[in-house]
């Protein structure tokens, strides 16, 4: 099955892609989680930036990750900020495996608000949102162990 | 560290004032920039001639709405000031790294009195739309794409400080086994302290009842772990403290700063979630003096969020990492009478957002023994004032002379 989520996505203001950011918010087109890593020291690295924060390199390409994650923390939101998924909804900051100095703040989803759990291991869904600029496939995350699903 | 090179010593707090604050004034927000300064001037026993140095934070910024009432060119033209020095920005250690700048020009004999403000209008700005506050820059929809560090968290539908903060009060509790009827006692201690302070926005007694059945925002924070988004400014004149004869007030000596951050400059991608870049300024700020947390009588910490100040109490050594919950549970500790007064005036949560200088207004005011019906019983001699939240931080020892 693939992960792409195609029921009628809610309202999201999407990002502005660049050459540095078009393969993390489109790889879900392939089924892909995809950072930037470097080449030299195997450093992912998150948000893009032009180097390597390691080791200074700049010899960096973007590689798929397993998908697999941990919520470092969340939060049930309540409050219509603005158009969005239908409250409450859940915000959380999520560690992917491979090197958990690497966040995402995301939604936790096919997950009721009362089960959300710190430590909770959880894997990338994607949310497909058609665009004249480009689709982009948001990065969400539900738990592994099928919480609510 | 050869005292010489813990220059900030050389300036002092010498005068503070506010314009009228409320929830929403509609007046221009230059009329009330320049009220505040003037008060402010006036208090430290000096005149617009005397004035040599401008700091504001953040600058000219057009949203969020009502984020920033005037810039430091706008009260420059105004006031027809001649300046040694002067500067703005939101990239610096919290809303009172403004402060800290203006310690470091007048330090550094770029200036002798520098004026410092902070002018918000919030509450007039947002709410005919709808009260949409804490919104942070790029919201809108339709055709607009977020891009800089927006673009991590709108498409998420995480447009608001308060989520972020919220994460990182939801680890503390996580780790700690801290609860919302001890974050309560934050919102319980302000509102009790705002219904002695004439200028609060929200003087009506709160209950522990009426916290805990309060709407929720973002888990853990209810409607009364948010502050109240309002107009106001302040401002603070930050003086030589050699020329302390020229002063009104007694000298209010800038023992230690902190502007320290280790880590990354981030809301998520920061080390421990269960920490803030406060960290490194809390200690930062210990370093530079030879005082100690346990000789601190009074605490204005910041509460753009109420866990906000549980942060900066740990932060600052003020009680063990960790223990913030018990430390404030039951509010006796933290009350105005108690052995660390803390955010006397009402805080943001009940007193208004006036973003950071608030605190400095009231530790100065309270520390000059001018707060009226709700002065600390012995006015303090060491105080602490902290503003800032998230990846933004700064902190001041204050000493009355």
């Amino acid at each position: 099955m693939p992960e792409v989520q195609e029921t009628a996505p809610p309202f999201r203001i999407l990002p502005k892609l660049t050459d540095w950011n078009r393969d993390f918010w489109t790889g879900g087109a392939r089924d892909e989680l995809r950072f930037w890593r470097c080449q030299d020291c195997k450093f992912y690295i998150h948000p893009p930036q032009p180097l390597c924060p390691t080791c200074l390199s700049k010899n960096m390409k973007t590689e798929a990750v397993s998908g697999r994650a941990t919520v470092a923390t969340f939060s049930v939101n309540h409050q219509p900020w603005m158009p969005g998924p239908e409250l409450p909804f859940i915000v959380a900051i999520v560690e992917i495996v491979e090197q958990p100095s690497v966040r995402l703040t995301t939604n936790i989803v096919n997950c009721a608000p009362d089960d959300a759990r710190i430590d909770m291991p959880v894997r990338v869904v994607f949310e497909h949102h058609p665009d004249p600029d480009g689709d982009i496939y948001i990065p969400l995350f539900t738990p592994v162990a099928g919480t609510g699903e | 560290m050869n005292e010489n090179d813990i220059i900030e010593r050389r300036a002092c707090i010498s005068g503070v004032g506010q314009s009228d604050i409320g929830r929403r004034l509609f007046r221009d927000p230059l009329e009330l920039t320049l009220d505040g300064c003037l008060a402010a001037i006036e208090h430290a026993g000096l005149t617009t001639a005397d004035i040599d140095g401008v700091s504001t934070y953040p600058g000219p910024m057009g949203t969020p709405a009502g984020f920033s009432g005037a810039g430091a060119y706008d009260v420059m033209d105004a006031l027809r000031l001649n300046c040694g020095w002067y500067g703005s920005g939101l990239e610096t250690s919290g809303q009172l790294g403004s402060v800290v700048n203006a310690c470091l020009a007048v330090a550094s004999g770029l200036a002798t009195h520098v004026l410092c403000f902070r002018s918000v209008y919030e509450g007039s700005a947002q709410g005919e739309k709808g009260g949409r506050a804490a919104v942070m820059p790029g919201g809108g929809g339709g055709s607009f794409k977020a891009s800089g560090f927006m673009e991590w968290h709108l498409p998420f539908s995480a447009p608001s400080a308060a989520i972020w903060i919220a994460m990182f009060a939801q680890r503390h509790f996580h780790r700690y086994g801290t609860t919302r009827e001890q974050l309560a006692w934050i919102a319980l201690n302000a509102r009790r302290n705002a219904a002695l302070n004439p200028n609060a926005i929200y003087r009506d007694p709160m209950s522990m009842d009426d916290y805990l059945a309060a709407r929720m925002i973002s888990s853990p924070f209810c409607l009364y772990d948010c502050d109240v988004p309002c107009d106001g400014a302040t401002a603070v004149i930050v003086s030589r403290r050699d020329r302390a004869k020229d002063l009104r007030n007694p000298v209010l000596r800038v023992e230690a700063v902190g502007t320290r951050i280790d880590g990354r400059p981030s809301w998520d991608q920061f080390d421990d979630l269960s920490t803030m870049a406060n960290r490194g300024a809390g200690k930062q700020l210990w370093e530079r003096t030879e005082y100690k947390p346990a000789d601190v009588q009074m605490a204005q910490l910041y509460d753009g969020f109420s866990f906000i100040t549980m942060s900066w109490l740990e932060a600052l050594g003020l009680c063990g990492i960790g223990e913030s919950g018990p430390f404030i549970e039951g509010g006796t500790r933290i009350a105005r009478d108690g052995q660390l007064p803390v955010n006397t005036h009402g805080g943001q949560l009940s007193a208004g957002r006036l973003h950071g200088y608030g605190f400095m207004h009231e530790g100065a005011t309270q520390m000059w023994g001018q707060a009226g019906d709700r002065q600390i019983p012995t006015p303090p001699e060491v105080g602490i004032v902290a503003a800032g939240g998230g990846n933004t931080c700064g902190c001041f020892l204050l000493v009355r002379e």
